[in-house]
């Protein structure tokens, strides 16, 4: 049995966190998470949480309070939000090596300068390398039941690392829409406590985190890498599990959204997608053979997931809401690299998308999919990203 | 049993460690965990002790020990203390041992944020004047007039202007109810120093001068006597702060000169190589007159 509340985003992270019972959370402001920590702040001063909430000086110490945490086996949680995560970054590689598993929810927000505080993925793009699992979500829903699976997944003991949430801010943390909850005892049975076999322990001593040489650092990042591997199948079970439960299905690693027979895919994170599906369905009926893949989870990188649904189609419009300096977007690349090689393999185009919080409407989703369809006609293939909406009048 | 397998059996810190001969810090740990016994978990930042106790598939500890980075030991220790919190794990207490770079530095305002939230965490410096991990730099613990590689004394250089900083007034001003600074010289006053403050609560600081011959340039086999005399002239003031006030010192018992200290280490060698060190010299004298002074470290000098 579950409940029905219109809510806060924000709130809807808080009450996710609050069901998973977390025993130590950190917690630092920055605009658009704040709220998420003021959420849960105001649930310990009326009683309703009973946690050790640890008000530290900075990010770096919020991601560090709690790696110190998981390493004393407790279930661990803070938030942030761009140049937080940033100043994270250090910690997070740090704590994937070490094999602690956490949850952060990555509020996403440009990254400095020029200062904003609008919404684009670059924050938690560059984390991407860190051996931290990354998730990005569409709605107050999905923010919900993603939360309470990513401690699942980070705590599986063939996983052990540090999982992020990744939520558009503003779009998604100041937005009230409706939320199911979980009942308490569904959430325990779902989640268990953490009980992991290797904590800072008195009565069985261990070293952690050890210097080490050339013979075995390898085989430690490799370890990392395999873990992602085996993440791919077990998030898709942990996520089949908790919809048996909610009865609500987002998918697995990806979701694919009226593919079928598409010519052209676009390929979206987070809050987008919701925009490029109702521009989709317009398409559509008017006969474009237009669909979506959503990237649900970015690291580990589904590419076999996408494979399944991409390999028919003759173009792939990614959305990158991020840009690597000097090259082109991250998923463009990520999902290219995957694809060289392959004869039949679609042709993949790069829309820089979104930088900054600028808006993407349906009209947007039209531009891309025509730009699309121009390469598409013409055959020529446009291998430089297109800066989509870019106001040349006010360029230097 | 022999005495050095009792030694060996009893010791919390022994021999997998790949300390330089003679060093003061390895020294410090072992007593140091002699004194809170096994019931501690311990973490420890980048440095030489994270690297020379622990080589990967060794390990000198015979307590849990986390190293994670370089700047965060203090909130590393903050979450392992807010989860035996958690978890009611009262008897397990936790302890920091970091080098003077760490905690002077780098890590400094993680520090801060510890101190003032009240973290239950026993914080040890041990503190050998540089970061002597990446072979011997300039920190904010380094003496004045000392030479670094990052401030190396020169034709038109003496090393270190500035003072060094007065962290255990710092660590007081957040209020921490024990601050104390010991030396391996004394190891029995150190230990005493470490029990005290495993008897208190909340923040609680040591810091302890451990010799370097590496970094300072004596020969090994004079650590604890480098250590004495740097006590002996007044550059090392040995004290316990309770509750924001001195409640002890370690009086000196017979005053000697600064340059007996200094003479002795090659990384002041510059003010002794010709006159033009002598201004120098004159200075440092008067800041061990004013630690004297400030912290009454003579026998006549009243409070005993
Ligand atoms: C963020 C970061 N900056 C720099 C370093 C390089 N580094 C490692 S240990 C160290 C010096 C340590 O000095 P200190 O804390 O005094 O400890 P010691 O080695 O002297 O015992 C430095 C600079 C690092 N590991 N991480
Ligand atoms: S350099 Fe100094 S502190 Fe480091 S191991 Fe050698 S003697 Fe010890
Ligand atoms: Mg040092």
């Amino acid at each position: 049995m579950s409940h029905i509340q219109v809510v806060e985003g924000s709130e809807a992270v808080a009450l996710a966190v609050k069901a998973c019972r977390p025993q130590v959370i950190s917690a630092y402001p920055i605009s658009p998470q704040t709220h998420i920590v003021e959420w849960i702040a105001k649930m310990i001063a009326d009683g309703e949480l009973d946690t050790e909430y640890v008000r530290v000086e900075s990010e770096f110490s919020a991601a560090s309070v709690i790696s110190g945490a998981s390493a004393t086996a407790s279930r661990s949680y803070t938030a942030s939000s761009s140049q937080g995560l940033l100043l994270m970054t250090e910690v997070l590689y740090a704590s994937a090596g070490l094999r602690l598993p956490f949850v952060i929810t990555g509020v996403n927000r440009a990254i400095s300068a020029p200062i904003s505080i609008q919404v684009d993925h670059q924050d938690t793009i560059s984390l991407r390398d860190s051996g931290v699992i990354q998730f990005y979500v569409e709605s107050s829903q999905e923010v919900y039941d993603t939360h309470i699976a990513a401690f699942k997944v980070a705590e599986d003991p063939k996983i052990l690392l540090p999982v992020m949430v990744c939520m558009d801010g503003w779009i998604l943390t100041h937005s009230y829409e409706r939320v199911s909850f979980m009942e308490q005892e569904e959430v325990g049975s779902f989640l268990p406590p953490f009980q992991p076999v290797n904590f800072l322990d008195v009565n069985d001593p261990k070293t952690w985190g050890s210097y080490a040489e050339d013979d075995v650092l390898m085989e430690f990042k490799y370890a990392i890498h395999e873990a992602m591997q085996y993440a791919k199948g077990r998030i898709k079970e942990i996520f089949s599990e908790l919809a048996m439960i909610t009865g609500r299905d987002h998918g697995g690693l990806i979701e694919a959204y009226r593919t079928e027979g598409a010519e052209v895919i676009l390929m979206a994170m987070g809050s987008m997608a919701g925009t490029v599906k109702e521009a989709v369905d317009e398409l559509r009926s008017q006969g474009k053979k237009v669909g979506l893949v959503k990237i649900r989870c970015y690291r580990p990188f589904p590419f076999e997931d996408i494979w399944d649904v991409i390999k028919d189609t003759k173009i792939v419009g990614v959305m990158d809401a991020n840009f690597s300096m000097g090259s082109e977007g991250a998923v463009a690349t990520d999902l290219k690299a995957k694809l060289c090689g392959r004869p039949d393999a679609p042709l993949v185009l790069d829309f820089i998308t979104g930088l900054g919080g600028r808006e993407v409407n349906k009209g947007t989703i039209r531009e891309i999919v025509q730009k699309a369809e121009e390469v598409l006609n013409s055959g020529l293939p446009l291998h430089e990203p297109h800066w989509v909406d870019l106001n040349p009048a006010i360029l230097p | 049993m022999s005495l050095q397998q009792i030694a060996r059996k009893e010791a919390l810190f022994f021999s997998g460690h790949r300390a330089c001969h003679g060093c003061g810090m390895a020294l410090a740990v072992r007593h140091i965990l002699k004194a809170t016994g096994k019931n501690v978990i311990v973490v420890t930042p980048t440095g030489c002790l994270e690297t020379f106790a622990s080589p990967y598939g060794y390990s000198p500890w015979q307590v849990p020990w986390i190293h994670h980075l370089f700047e965060n030991a203090p909130s590393i220790a903050s979450g392992v203390a807010a989860a035996l919190k958690a978890q009611g794990r009262d008897s397990v207490r936790v302890l920091v041992i970091a080098g003077d770079g760490s905690t002077f530095d780098i890590g400094f305002g993680a520090l801060s944020g510890m101190l003032e939230r009240g973290d239950d965490v026993l914080y040890i410096c041990t503190d050998n004047g540089a970061y002597m991990n990446t072979g011997g730099q300039r920190s904010g613990a380094s003496p004045t007039y000392s030479s670094t590689t990052t401030d190396p004394a020169g034709k038109e250089s003496l090393g270190k202007t500035q003072m060094m900083k007065d962290l255990p007034a710092i660590v007081a001003a957040h209020s921490a109810p024990y601050v104390a600074t010991a030396s391996v010289a004394f190891l029995k006053d150190l230990q005493k120093k470490v029990k005290k403050a495993m008897l208190y609560h909340g923040p609680r600081y040591i810091q302890i001068d451990t010799p370097c011959p590496s970094g300072w340039g004596f020969p090994p086999e004079r650590t604890l006597e480098i250590g004495r005399t740097g006590i002996d002239c007044g550059l090392v003031p040995i004290f316990e702060m309770e509750n924001g006030k001195i409640t002890s010192t370690h009086k000196i018992k017979k005053k000697i000169p600064v340059t007996d200290y200094l003479k002795a280490q090659t990384r002041f060698g510059h003010l002794f190589s010709d006159n033009r060190g002598q201004a120098e010299l004159d200075e440092i004298q008067a800041m061990a007159d004013r630690n004297i002074e400030r912290y009454a470290l003579l026998r006549e000098s009243g409070n005993k």
